[in-house]
């Protein structure tokens, strides 16, 4: 498959963990931040700490929409079904998301008219063949999603749609990324960069991490062999004492992004002043609501809402998890009270959470192999 | 499988999870159903029970199907009931003896419908060489039914050569796989026309017995375990295996057949080939010294020509599955939680 099987080419990729080995210093721990979500499921889903020496260690990081979105507004969300009788459309990432009284798939068992969609495009559809429903997109996601949210408000106003409005949790992801950097238990060596944000807003935005706070960041893809080229050109920078901003991943992402995109959202959406992340707390001009230009398109402004700040359960540790200070499998509920099947907090839930790509690839078999006596690792076949 | 008192239901309500083949369900069947009305003739819960009566071993399976769109590429609601039971009897290593056949139909069903998944029913019977000897039919209100729910119950006659069995499993025994995994899950997801791309698939439902018999012929009681993967994929079903036998499944991915069609679906959806329905497929655990022979057998078979021996038992990991990319990376290969495909079957 194009794309795809040049970047899992095995000797290619060997070569790049061999190069990577060659790149460390002799003695030194590094920490590496993969931001997005997506690596964080990739490093699982392709086994790569299995080709990273130990002291390679890679910090997961807050790029997971579903992950940062805090309880009360996956209340918000559900209250929209329950209590205002709309139906509420959501990419299926949100369906096990735990609310206060259970998640998006408990309340359609009970009722709630809650349909997945795979594009905010498919719920303007559903607005225009159910004149007489509300229709309401619960919108997650960084830069990613957001254009595609955008376009879908264009065209909602363009056709005149009276009945579909949007429950915007759009995130940016640079605030973000700066509240990490701020964390004063940050200790990371270099961050790899995230892929699909930066295909629409590009590398510029992340050059404060490199002038400001001194760190190499590499925009990198999705494939095995994108990973790990970015851990090498992040070894390279320290080696060489350069901190900068470099593209992996220019076969998809442009440096400046993608403008049209830009432009949709820059008209379609406002910056919140503040907005609450989920383990990270309050953080300024960190969020999307719907335009006043757009504001008859605003779930928020056409519905009452509870809007009711849910603590975390005390017990978990999502906080910590997300700002790479704990790994997965050291919160107290683990693998126990939160499994995928059964989460507690978000990290647990989407594929790109740390807690569910850890226990999904990775935990079990970190247990199975302390526990067992030394296997014969010989492939099968 | 393990004993049925092992396993807890706490969930307060059923949810679509419980009806996708992973983990929810067999927490359903296992941890609620099972204890219920497991009597003394419930074994281990296999594809389909294997009952002594007099001389003769026989095997006992039904199974629903509340497939939506009825028709798909490849096949339809009608022909998937009779295959996907007497699949059920195949993988007991039983030959079709007669199956019964309930509809449930929804007021409004078109009638042209109805007699084209008769047809099927029939056709697909009689492709397998077994009689429909009974049934029943209710209809329910309009809205109720999807235009209708079938449920099929087949009885067949065990194979006397047949030693089937998660004990019978050993370490160094080897895993045949019949053929790319898939196709069915992604052709239904395709067909409800919620997404806006389209594949040239097809279903692969399918009579597996053919193989079976071919199987049986080469390896005899080196023929351990078998298993369709249906709902749930390969990885639920190996990951049945892990367990109820208390061993490992390596895997090898590169190994596993797979169509661009499909892994491109699951690339670009976000889901696990692995996780995905097969209504054609089936898996089989065979000792070493007959695997090659018993591949040879099923790649002559036609439609067989794809199959592969994509991995192997082992001590470790006990209870579960780990697959190991062609580059070296490894990841456990966990059982399906939730249902990634609404009501595939």
């Amino acid at each position: 498959m194009k794309y795809v099987d040049e970047f899992r080419d095995p000797q290619l990729i060997r070569r790049t963990a061999d190069e990577i080995r060659r790149l460390m210093e002799p003695g030194r721990h590094y920490r590496f931040m993969e931001v997005c979500g997506g690596h964080t499921h990739a490093i699982y889903r392709f086994g790569l700490e299995d080709l990273l020496p130990d002291s390679i260690e890679l910090v997961h990081g807050p790029g997971c929409p579903v992950c940062v979105l805090p309880m009360g507004r996956v209340d918000d969300g559900l209250a929209l079904a329950v209590e205002h009788g709309a139906i509420v459309t959501a990419f299926g990432d949100m369906m096990r998301v735990p609310g206060r009284r259970g998640s998006p798939l408990e309340h359609i068992a009970r009722g709630a008219d809650i349909r997945m969609v795979y594009s905010p495009l498919d719920a303007l559809k559903l607005a225009c063949d159910n004149p007489d429903r509300q229709v309401v997109f619960f919108a997650i996601g960084f830069e990613t999603t957001a254009p595609s949210t955008a376009l879908t408000l264009r065209r909602a106003r363009s056709l005149g749609v009276p009945n579909l409005t949007v429950f915007s949790n759009h995130v940016t992801i640079i605030p973000a990324i700066r509240a990490i950097l701020d964390s004063p238990d940050m200790r990371i060596d270099g961050f790899i960069g995230p892929g699909h944000v930066s295909t629409v807003i590009g590398c510029r935005p992340y050059e404060f991490v490199a002038r400001d706070y001194g760190r190499p960041i590499v925009v990198s893809g999705f494939e095995p062999l994108d990973v790990l080229q970015g851990i090498v050109m992040i070894l390279r920078q320290l080696r060489e004492g350069r901190a900068e901003v470099e593209n992996q991943y220019a076969r998809v992402v442009p440096w400046e992004g993608n403008l049209p995109a830009l432009q949709a959202m820059a008209e379609t959406f406002e910056l919140r002043p503040y907005f609450e992340w989920r383990g990270l707390g309050f953080i300024s001009q960190s969020a999307l609501g719907v335009s006043a230009a757009y504001a008859d398109f605003d779930a928020e402004r056409r519905f009452e809402l509870p809007g009711v700040r849910v603590t975390d359960p005390k017990a978990a540790q999502c906080g910590e998890v997300l700002k790479g200070v704990l790994k997965p499998h050291r919160c107290k509920l683990f693998g126990r009270e939160c499994t995928p099947e059964h989460p507690v907090g978000a990290l647990m839930v989407s594929s790109e959470g740390a807690c569910a790509a850890y226990y999904n690839f990775a935990h079990r078999r970190a247990r199975l192999e302390e526990d067992a006596a030394p296997a014969p690792a010989a492939a099968a076949g | 499988m393990r004993s049925a008192g092992a396993v807890r239901f706490r969930d307060p309500q059923i949810e679509m999870a419980h009806g996708a083949g992973g983990k929810a369900s067999r927490r359903l069947v296992e941890g609620l159903i099972a204890p219920l009305l497991g009597g003394p003739l419930l074994g281990p819960l296999m594809d389909a029970a294997v009952l002594e009566l007099g001389a003769e071993r026989v095997a006992l399976t039904a199974d629903a199907f509340v497939v939506r769109p009825l028709r798909f590429p490849g096949g339809s609601i009608g022909e998937l009931a009779v295959n996907g039971t007497l699949n059920d009897l195949a993988m007991a290593a039983a030959r079709p003896a007669a199956l019964v056949v309930t509809l449930v139909l929804e007021a409004g069903l078109a009638a042209s419908v109805l007699e084209a998944e008769v047809r099927a029913i029939a056709a697909a019977a009689e492709r397998a060489g077994v009689g429909v000897v009974g049934g029943d039919t209710k209809v329910v209100e309009h809205g109720k039914a999807d235009g209708m729910y079938i449920t099929t119950t087949g009885l067949g006659i065990v194979d006397p050569r047949a030693r089937l069995s998660p004990a019978a499993v050993r370490p160094g025994d080897r895993v045949l796989l019949s053929g790319p995994i898939g196709d069915h899950g992604i052709t239904i997801l395709l067909a409800r026309g919620e997404l806006d791309f389209e594949a040239s698939l097809c279903s692969d439902t399918r009579p597996v017995l053919p193989f079976v018999e071919r199987l049986l012929d080469v390896a005899a009681d080196g023929l351990r375990w078998m298993r369709d993967p249906t709902r749930g994929g390969v990885a639920s079903a190996l990951n049945e295996l892990a367990v109820d036998t208390r061993l490992g499944v390596g895997l090898l991915e590169e190994m596993i057949p797979l169509r661009d069609q499909v892994r491109g679906a699951c690339e670009l959806l976000g889901l696990d080939p692995l996780h995905i329905a097969n209504e054609g497929q089936f898996l089989a655990v065979l000792a070493p010294e007959v695997a090659d022979a018993a591949l040879a057998a099923v790649r002559a078979t036609p439609g067989g020509e794809a199959a592969a021996l994509i991995g192997e038992i082992r001590t470790e990991p006990a209870g579960a599955v780990l697959s190991t990319a062609p580059y070296g990376g490894a990841r456990i290969v966990d059982m399906l939680v939730g249902d990634p495909l609404p009501r595939i079957c």
